[in-house]
């Protein structure tokens, strides 16, 4: 198992938005978190990557406790995310968006950078050599010396899910990746999400609202109510338990 | 039409300073014009006088535009570390009889670690509330600097000597040979911190700085880097300024020098090595432009070399309001807008 949580739980002062959330993560899969709003599916990746602080329970990553670590330290174990609402650096280029993901990677220190000499001279070309990589795989080209805060939302999009992919990352989790795209670019971005997994390898987390996205793609699904785990399964399970039906799915 | 032909084959070439033939003209014709330019007019002090002092601010407002700018920590006690850096000096070289140049680095370096401290409470303060505490600590110097009269000489102040052995620094044209290799220099090495992983990082957090944490970056090493290196040119800047006047006291650090050196990096471009640049030459030759003017229009209408100084403020807030309605981008911005329009010129895209 690559991750797992356990009897994890968090509080906002008298709110508990998780409680008991017990799963573990296949490694290589595609793993969807599927729930209403505000059931907690954000709340949950930031617990894994550090932003949120929980008291109680434990989330294992390659037998490594996550709980009690900074989100930097969690990001040198190679854990990659994308935002919901687009988090990129607005003012800088796709290309310095992307570099800014290979930071871990990037080791001589500021002084070194500064007077860009030796190692700090070499590093800067070679993990370009990386982000062009991962340009050409996501197919941005076109856009890579664009400023990112003047380009359409669907290639904010793909620089968010390129700048996680420059991290080498072997857990990568993808905060809804559909919202405020169009029919073509959710598509783009399945086939991308289908090939990071089988090309790349990376094991991937996926919080989404899209139904025909997530039964399309994902190999193990677990659902979410205000906080609770109500079911967990391969996609077909999911799609047939009363439970899941009455709460998010609908009749 | 600079941009045709152009083709690069390496990812080094792609990052060079120097692309292109023309560029590298170009700035071997502007270091020449560097060299000759005090040679060319030696009987013109007064110009010589204004460049230095350029050459000062522009120091200290790329170490600004580094914390400020680059980071998004705004801070108002910038002339704090001027003072800092121009005392220390002072008191090396005349109490302690320390040479010069070992003295202007230490008091860069003292600057950078008082900086540091400044920097602490970054991680847990933002915005409004940094600025209050970095005003406090401008108010906490002056205070030191005023009342710690054994020390700094109090509101007297103290005489700065410029020797190296027994070559005595004395005239302009010494401190302009002296000066600009030092703004080259820091120049170089801010317009490398700014593209390299260091610089990146910067931004990230003044852009964005959960995302940036969950990327890997250090939140507080690297606002402690900012604030470190900021105070570092800040102190370079005021040892030199206190060498070039001679004699400090703490009336030339007043607290409108922070806000003239924020004024700086705004008027000349956030973020930007080239708009640090811009603006402390801006900031510093308005005033001696409307100084300029108002002494040729006195000739005509001698009443008004005697609101020169009520002008004068006017005149500087309403360019600074100008600057931030029609260009937030700053000069460095314009600029680039003014490159893009030759590029393509004579078509409009």
């Amino acid at each position: 198992m690559m991750l797992e949580i356990e009897s994890l739980w968090l509080n906002f002062g008298g709110i508990t938005a998780l409680s008991d959330i017990n799963f573990s993560i296949e490694e290589g899969k595609i793993s969807s978190i599927i729930g209403p709003n505000g059931a907690g599916k954000t709340c949950l990746f930031n617990c894994i990557t550090g932003i949120y602080k929980t008291r109680m329970g434990s989330i294992r990553f390659l037998g490594r406790e996550l709980v009690g670590l900074k989100p930097y330290q969690i990001s040198k174990l190679k854990i990659a995310r994308t935002f919901q609402n687009v988090e990129l650096f607005n003012k800088l280029t796709v290309l310095d968006n992307l570099l800014l993901g290979r930071h871990n990677s990037i080791k001589s220190s500021f002084l070194m950078s500064g007077i860009f000499w030796g190692k700090a001279c070499s590093e800067e070309t070679e993990n370009r050599r990386r982000v062009e990589e991962v340009i050409d795989f996501l197919e941005m080209e076109k856009w890579s010396k664009h400023i990112v805060g003047n380009l359409p939302y669907g290639i904010q999009k793909r620089t968010e899910l390129g700048r996680a992919l420059s991290m080498n990352p072997k857990l990568l989790l993808i905060d809804e990746v559909s919202s405020g795209m169009n029919a073509e670019e959710t598509e783009d971005m399945s086939r991308f999400i289908l090939d990071i997994k089988e090309e790349m390898g990376i094991t991937i987390i996926l919080v989404e609202h899209d139904m025909r996205v997530i039964m399309d793609i994902s190999d193990w699904i677990m659902v979410l109510d205000f906080g609770k785990k109500i079911a967990d399964g391969p996609p077909e399970e999911v799609k047939k338990d009363p439970m899941v039906i009455r709460s998010y799915l609908g009749g | 039409m600079a941009t045709c032909g152009q083709f690069k084959t390496t990812y080094r070439e792609d990052i060079k300073v120097w692309k292109t033939l023309w560029l590298k003209s170009w700035f071997a014709f502007l270091f020449m014009l560097m060299i000759l330019f005090p040679i060319l007019n030696p009987a013109d002090c007064y110009l010589l006088y204004i460049t230095n002092i350029c050459g000062i601010a522009v120091i200290g407002s790329i170490g600004l535009n580094m914390l400020s700018g680059v980071t998004g920590q705004i801070s108002i006690g910038h002339a704090a570390f001027l003072a800092i850096g121009a005392y220390t000096s002072a008191i090396l070289t005349a109490t302690l009889k320390f040479p010069f140049p070992i003295a202007l680095i230490i008091s860069g370096f003292v600057a950078a670690l008082l900086g540091l401290v400044v920097g602490l409470p970054s991680m847990r303060i933002k915005g409004l509330y940094l600025l209050l505490s970095t005003m406090a600590f401008y108010f906490i110097t002056l205070y030191v600097l005023v009342h710690w009269k054994s020390l700094t000489g109090g509101v007297e102040g103290i005489e700065v000597q410029t020797k190296i052995g027994s070559f005595e620094l004395d005239t302009d044209l010494k401190f302009y040979f002296l000066i600009m290799p030092i703004v080259v220099l820091l120049t170089a090495f801010a317009r490398n911190f700014l593209h390299t992983k260091p610089g990146r990082a910067c931004i990230a957090i003044r852009d964005r700085d959960i995302a940036a944490e969950t990327i890997g970056v250090n939140l507080f090493k690297y606002k402690t880097i900012a604030f470190g290196i900021s105070s570092f040119y800040a102190g370079i800047a005021g040892s030199l300024f206190g060498h070039y006047i001679g004699w400090i006291t703490p009336e030339h650090f007043p607290f409108s020098l922070s806000i003239e050196y924020l004024a700086m990096i705004i008027v000349g471009g956030l973020g930007s090595v080239l708009g640090s640049i811009f603006g402390a030459i801006f900031i510093i030759a308005v005033p001696e432009g409307i100084r300029l003017i108002s002494h040729f229009l006195s000739n005509i209408y001698p009443d008004v070399i005697m609101k020169f100084i009520d002008l004068k403020g006017v005149i500087f807030g309403l360019i600074i309001i100008s600057f931030l309605v029609f260009e937030p981008e700053g000069l460095a911005g314009r600029w680039e807008k003014i490159k893009i329009y030759f590029k393509n010129w004579p078509y409009a895209y």
